[in-house]
């Protein structure tokens, strides 16, 4: 298992071929099933940053919370609005346009940010890597999950 | 093929970091020490970031990361031969959690820190590795990335 984490972690060579293996993998999900937080972030990137391309995946299944929670999610952003900007800023504006949910119930955001160019030449969404029960571990997260249901 | 296994058998080799656990972790403090520590919050975290080359705020340690994002920090800093970094643990301290989501106006953990400046999570990292520039960043450090000499090897 290791060594194919590894794998997954290979600079340029491998990261096409993984991509293309996991792109688009959804997680089963009831559509009569209300999801408020991903909805609330799908609205605020739309209007905050324009994407010409834009995915909010849940992710809260991979991790140790109970099942429904909206607590890990994963954004993919393609905007216009990231030319010239480095990584780091691009992060910046994506925290920024979610920072009432971060700052409630959101405990993880992983973050893809692409120009419509590179969304063009490599339209790839990043796997995360497998949960290792951190929120087990973690006294703040029943606050976090009582904010996603509030 | 020999390239991946001798670059996993490097990643598995134990003990070849050190780090360098919260200074104040653990302590128990007087109410006034702890309002002085609260009111010094920011002077802390910034000594904190400069103190070493490469700082990593982490779920867990090194050895035992406790979140798969921050034990993806550490596999990436291990396949550059990056073995010496101070890590500390937000699980055991509340206040460092806290005091460095509000000094890097940064809501995740895990967080990166090359010379005292803020660097990003566990994505950006994975994408600096994936382009290459993390070896320049930590060209820039004084570090040599184990990546360069397996190149070489190949």
């Amino acid at each position: 298992m290791l060594s194919c984490a590894l794998r997954c972690l290979r600079p340029s060579s491998c990261t096409l071929a993984l991509s293309r293996q996991l792109a688009h993998h959804r997680p089963h999900m009831d559509p009569s099933c209300p999801r408020p937080v991903e909805t609330t972030i799908r609205t605020k990137l739309t209007q905050d940053l324009k994407p010409e391309h834009l995915e909010v995946i849940n992710e809260s299944h991979m991790h140790a919370v109970p099942a429904g929670s909206e607590s890990h999610f994963r954004v993919l952003v393609v905007s216009p609005q990231f030319e010239g900007l480095s990584l780091l800023q691009r992060h910046r504006l994506v925290n920024e346009s979610l920072r009432e949910e971060l700052s409630t119930c959101v405990h993880a955001l992983a973050i893809q940010a692409k120009t419509p160019q590179q969304w063009s030449s490599n339209p790839s969404l990043a796997k995360s890597p497998p949960c290792m029960g951190g929120s087990k571990h973690d006294d703040t997260m029943t606050e976090k999950l009582k904010a996603g249901r509030d | 093929m020999n390239n991946i296994l001798r670059s996993t058998a490097r990643c598995l080799r134990p003990g070849a970091w050190h780090y360098r656990t919260a200074q104040y972790n653990g302590e128990v403090l007087s109410g006034w020490a702890r309002l002085m520590c609260s009111s010094a919050g920011q002077k802390n975290m910034e000594e904190m970031v400069k103190k070493d080359k490469v700082v990593v705020f982490m779920k867990g340690t090194p050895v035992q990361p406790m979140c798969g994002f921050s034990n993806a920090v550490v596999q990436i800093l291990r396949m550059h031969g990056v073995d010496s970094y101070a890590a500390y643990n937000v699980l055991d301290d509340q206040d460092i959690r806290e005091g460095i989501k509000s000094f890097s106006n940064w809501p995740t953990i895990p967080q990166v820190y090359f010379n005292g400046e803020f660097v990003g999570g566990c994505d950006i990292l994975l994408q600096m590795h994936q382009s290459g520039d993390l070896v320049e960043e930590l060209k820039k450090l004084g570090i040599r990335s184990a990546l360069l000499d397996q190149e070489k090897q190949s």
